[in-house]
């Protein structure tokens, strides 16, 4: 029989410490979608997604009142349209966005991710088709995310494609500059991307999936941040341990809420992603958890050690305590979801630079900064490949999600709303990357690459 | 289907009285029932079985909440599975 203390300790987390499933992600497959007709393959597409997920959101919603944890997000995922849409006769691929984005609203879906091409050893004619509608795309829909890998450990990085999706990014800032770039918010450009990420906005159902799929992403700063409450002073040893215990209880309950929602939906499931992802609600930080280690604010030398570590008993708490762990399974650091790096980066105690060392050791990269409107389209590309290059030498998925706001410069701030929050404008490096972005081509892939 | 139901919020005359009312008006039995008051706050734990037919979960879990939420407490009931998950393995 479980204890009185246990279902007390259960009923805090969920009610004071803001544990909760993040996200309910179905990945849909839509590579039998293809046709070279554009008004059928479209029609093809949003049958299937509205067959597949018609009782997605009535089924989370069932599971969260009878079992009192909340589902944040219902999610759909789907194949990289730019795959699906090779097959048609078409230049423009707007369309397809907008397929997207009437079947998420036809099924009550907040988010729809797969509006994306992988494009890190080259462009298909379809990837650059994609890519090149992706401004619009994002400026005319309201729940499309787009993602786009340019860089691979096995295949090096695509400067050709780093470079595009600098202009891509500025494009999109443009064409949405009346939602302060907030199309860029819905624009991930990856390293390393990865097949079942059930975390918006750079899921998409990768290759090797199959033909549908149940992906959980669970959350829980709040709930690490007070369980290290009890550990203060104590050395790292503890914190360890500390971190461990309490992701294999959060992971427990996102294993449950899969199993459950796969059994009812008839869908198999996938993975339960063991990222903590913080919001903008107070005590619901990453950033927190890093100043209870004994730090005064994030940022401050020793960050990097103090991310590692969570980041890595996150994972060893998890991997225990759910049959399959997939997606991106780490801390997310995005700035403006997370009330205690928003307060860092103001005070001027966070730079793009620390931000870049901590992507090293956590998942997944630079997310959700905002930078000056006039940042070049250049520089932007330069970030994206400093973070590919972490990525693809360590081994790891790394992400540029940036927001140049237009008409904003340093100092100033930018308020997106919702679990998007808000952020101040962060500088970037003065000195031009022009010359180095002009060249492209691709790097090659590292040694560590060859693995056979 | 087992489930534990628990009632937080400040102590007065008859809580218990009216949420087990509440509970065998729907036809829920009730196993194993524990109670405290920390603080002038009333934490009652209990744990039912609720049949597989008649009302549904959904509808039970509505009935309580809104319940609780006219005498200003917090009444909730969640499938027993949730606690084992996290505390047993």
């Amino acid at each position: 029989m479980i204890t009185k203390g246990e279902i007390l300790q259960t009923i805090e987390m969920i009610d004071q410490q803001h544990l909760d499933i993040r996200t309910i992600t179905m990945g849909i497959s839509l590579r039998e979608c293809t046709h070279p007709d554009v008004g059928e393959c479209c029609r093809k597409i949003y049958d299937k997604i509205t067959r597949c997920a018609e009782k997605l959101v009535e089924t989370g919603e069932q599971i969260e009142r009878e079992y009192g944890i909340p589902i944040v997000n219902k999610r759909i995922s789907v194949t990289p349209i730019a795959q699906v849409a090779g097959s048609c006769e078409t230049e423009d691929y707007v369309p397809f966005a907008h397929t997207l984005d009437r079947a998420a609203r036809a099924v009550g879906v907040n988010f729809i991710g797969g509006f994306s091409a992988l494009v890190h050893k080259g462009f298909t004619c379809g990837d650059k088709k994609l890519i090149r509608a992706i401004p619009e795309a994002l400026s005319t829909t309201e729940r499309v995310c787009s993602s786009v890998n340019v860089a691979t450990t096995r295949a090096g990085i695509n400067m050709d494609a780093v470079a595009e999706m600098g202009r891509v990014i500025k494009k999109t800032a443009e064409l949405t500059a009346e939602s302060q770039g907030f199309g860029c918010s819905k624009l991930v450009v990856f390293a390393n991307a990865v097949e079942d990420n059930p975390f918006m906005a750079g899921a998409f159902h990768g290759e090797g999936e199959g033909e549908c799929v149940i992906n959980v992403g669970v959350s829980g700063p709040g709930v690490v941040y007070h369980a290290l409450k009890a550990c203060k002073g104590l050395p790292f040893d503890e914190v360890a341990e500390t971190v461990k215990k309490t992701a294999f209880k959060i992971t427990r309950m996102g294993q449950l809420v899969a199993q459950v929602a796969s059994k009812r939906l008839g869908v198999p499931f996938g993975v339960v992603d063991l990222s903590l992802a913080p919001t903008p609600a107070i005590g619901d930080s990453v950033a927190d958890i890093l100043e209870e280690m004994g730090l005064e604010s994030v940022g401050a030398h020793g960050t990097t050690a103090a991310l590692a570590l969570l980041n890595d008993a996150v994972k060893k708490g998890g991997v225990m305590a759910s049959s399959h762990v997939g997606g991106l399974s780490g801390a997310f650091i995005p700035v403006s979801e997370d009330a205690g790096m928003i307060r860092a980066a103001e005070k001027g105690y966070l730079s793009l630079e620390k931000l870049e060392a901590m992507t090293c050791v956590c998942s997944v990269g630079l997310d959700m900064i905002a930078i000056p409107g006039d940042t070049s389209a250049e520089t932007i590309s330069a970030i994206i490949a400093d973070e590919a290059a972490i990525g693809v030498v360590n081994n790891k998925t790394t992400a540029v999600r940036i927001i140049p706001v237009p008409g904003k410069g340093v100092g100033e701030r930018v308020d997106f709303g919702g679990l998007f929050g808000s952020a101040p404008i962060m500088p970037v490096h003065p000195c031009s990357s022009a010359g180095f972005i002009a060249r492209g081509g691709r790097i090659p892939a590292p040694l560590n690459s060859l693995k056979n | 289907m087992r489930a534990i139901v628990t009632v937080i919020g400040k102590d007065r005359v008859g809580i218990i009285a009216d949420v087990c009312s509440l509970l065998a008006k729907n036809g829920v039995n009730v196993l194993d029932i524990s109670q405290t008051v920390m603080q002038e706050y009333f934490t009652m734990i209990m744990l039912v079985e609720k049949p597989d037919e008649g009302l549904a979960f959904d509808e039970l879990s509505r009935l309580l909440d809104d319940a609780g939420r006219e005498q200003g407490l917090s009444i909730r009931i969640q499938r027993e599975e949730i606690f084992d998950a996290m505390h047993r393995i």
